[in-house]
């Protein structure tokens, strides 16, 4: 009965699909509608092909497809990301890299710059933290996923997300929104999978065996939470018309950007940073095989962190129309932040206490101390910056990207590559990594790509800084603005080379896990093979 | 008062009083008398299950 109910439902979206995309009013949403006609079909006959059949479901065991698809998405979008940053990196220190007369400016950095941010943060990002909350949950749990085949709706669902955002962006559907660019319809679709997400999570909690939560997952319930607030309200906009991609916000001016920046900072705080803590609580107490340093330190860095992130917002809209309390009251909650971040960093850091000698042996801690480290180091650059005299140097230059960066590949980066590390062999069952040397290389390539990345864009951001407030005995404006433009060249090739060497890392690190699985026997049997559900 | 300042007044005053008190209560309970256990017991929670979850009669 219940497959007839998703058949009618799989059709029924095709068919609506096919006819929105024949009315579609622009290239975007013709090809994002041919898009989901082609996933439901797919979807349809997968059905199709199962009615009748039994699947009980192994409630004895974990469910782990779903996990493993989700490590190999994170994997290969992960490479995917790195590969669009380096080339819009390089586009920015060479313009004739945009290749505009023959793309007809389709692939200029502006529109592959959305594209590169979405693909890290959410789908490499995101990809992480779908699986990791996944086999977090059950595991801390000591139950089975709740809703049976509800996970790989998650799963499914959230890389539709990825597709229609990502075609969207380079055929023009973009609201304009940084980290919200995805047009209405793509809006509505990831609320509905992220609303199955928390009926995933928050049901196997509830039908836990362990008395306790423990709190990777209260990390992990306020990022799913948070996230899905956040995205509802920054995302209220009207559509123009059901079949274009074209919609316009319910706010308007100042109003507009208070809640963009509310909405855009608490990704930062609840997408890159509780969510990947709840990651940091779990693997890094496996991994040194050792309980966290401090469970009551750990508890009241969740409390401050929940408490202070939700006001930090405003700083990113300093000396703007915004209301000078409403700046000041942000860069006050960014400074408090130091304590809880700091809390946090050493909290993860003494995990290893007595087992620092695993740092000499074991390029994966490696890896994850080195992460805890960045986490520690942006999580002090970022109120600094938020700090208004130091705002009025570093805002709009590429000090903020730096910044930006060395959290994104430093701490979100090496925190998944540490934990992918540590799952496939988990995941495969196979006896141990394929080789540990490669995992070093790609500590090296990694930290390295990231110290030339961070370094070249301070003394970039500081120069273009100073360049743009030095004013003449008259008071007059200095420079130009291409004269900024040109006198960054230089700082732009290393950071490309950075952005090289980090990619390098991430291939390597793919090689390995797949050596992992195809080139080792299995210790015992993997119940149902991938990517099969 | 339009209602932006009587929400305006509460949220900077009440409001703030009374999510703080939360906070200090959290970190009273934290470290209450006899937590201990209580939290190396859970902090203990990743280093069992690992392979299955827990059989339905332990629940």
């Amino acid at each position: 009965m219940w497959d007839y109910v998703k058949l009618a439902v799989l059709g029924a979206i095709a068919v609506l699909a096919a006819i929105a995309a024949n009315y579609a009013r622009d290239l975007a949403y013709m090809v994002n509608a041919m898009t989901v006609m082609l996933a439901a079909a797919v979807t349809f006959l997968w059905v199709l092909r199962r009615v009748g059949e039994d699947h009980p479901e192994p409630v004895h065991e974990y469910n782990d497809g779903v996990v493993r698809a989700g490590v190999i998405a994170t994997a290969l979008w992960g490479v995917v990301g790195f590969l669009v940053g380096v080339t819009i990196a390089f586009q920015l220190a060479f313009p004739a890299l945009n290749f505009s007369e023959l793309t007809h400016g389709y692939l200029n950095f502006g529109k592959l710059r959305p594209l590169h941010t979405s693909a890290v943060i959410f789908a490499f990002g995101g990809n992480a933290l779908i699986m990791s909350s996944f086999y977090i949950v059950q595991r801390t749990s000591a139950a089975r996923l709740w809703g049976g085949n509800l996970a790989w709706f998650v799963f499914w669902g959230f890389q539709l997300v990825i597709v229609l955002a990502a075609t969207g962006y380079i055929l023009g559907a973009t609201q304009s929104k940084e980290y919200a660019e995805p047009e209405w319809y793509v809006d509505w679709w990831l609320t509905i999978v992220w609303v199955a997400f928390l009926a995933v999570f928050l049901g196997t909690i509830v039908k836990r065996k362990e008395p306790h939560i423990y709190v990777a997952n209260w990390f992990l319930l306020s990022f799913i939470v948070t996230v899905a607030m956040l995205h509802v309200v920054n995302n209220l906009s009207i559509p123009v018309s059901v079949f274009g991609s074209k919609s316009v916000q319910v706010f308007a001016g100042v109003q507009d950007a208070m809640t963009q920046w509310w909405y855009g900072h608490n990704a930062v705080g609840f997408f890159l940073t509780a969510g990947f803590l709840g990651m940091m609580y779990y693997f890094v107490p496996k991994q040194a095989e050792r309980p966290v340093y401090s469970y009551k330190l750990s508890i009241i860095h969740f409390w401050a962190l929940i408490f202070l992130y939700i006001w930090a917002g405003p700083h990113h809209l300093h000396y703007t129309a915004l209301p000078e309390w409403a700046s000041t009251l942000g860069m006050v909650f960014s400074i408090i932040l130091w304590m809880p971040s700091w809390g946090g960093m050493i909290n993860g850091l003494m995990t290893l206490s007595g087992a620092w000698d695993k740092l000499r042996t074991d390029p994966i801690i490696r890896m994850m101390v080195v992460s805890i480290g960045f986490y520690g180091m942006s999580t002090f650059e970022g109120p600094m910056m938020s700090i208004k005299a130091v705002n009025s140097l570093s805002h709009y230059t590429d000090w903020t990207i730096g910044h930006v960066h060395s959290g994104a590949l430093g701490w979100n980066g090496m925190i998944t590559f540490g934990a992918l590390y540590f799952l496939v062999p988990k995941l495969w069952k196979r006896e141990r990594l394929f080789s540990l040397t490669l995992v070093s290389w790609h500590f090296w390539l990694a930290t390295i790509g990231i110290v030339l990345y961070a370094a070249s864009m301070w003394v970039t951001g500081i120069m273009e800084g100073l360049m743009w407030r030095e004013v003449d005995d008259q008071g007059f404006l200095v420079n130009a603005f291409a004269d900024t433009v040109s006198a960054k060249f230089p700082m732009y090739v290393v950071r490309g080379m950075g952005g090289v060497l980090y990619l390098l890392g991430a291939i390597i690190m793919v090689y390995n896990l797949w050596a992992t699985v195809a080139k080792q026997p299995a210790t015992a049997s993997v119940s149902t093979p991938v990517p099969a559900e | 008062m339009d209602l932006y300042t009587i929400t305006r007044q509460f949220a900077d005053s009440w409001a703030l009083l009374a999510l703080f008190l939360v906070f200090l209560g959290v970190v009273f309970w934290a470290f209450r008398p006899g937590s201990r256990s209580v939290h190396d017991d859970i902090s203990n929670i990743p280093f069992r299950h690992e392979d299955k979850p827990a059989p339905a009669e332990e629940a």
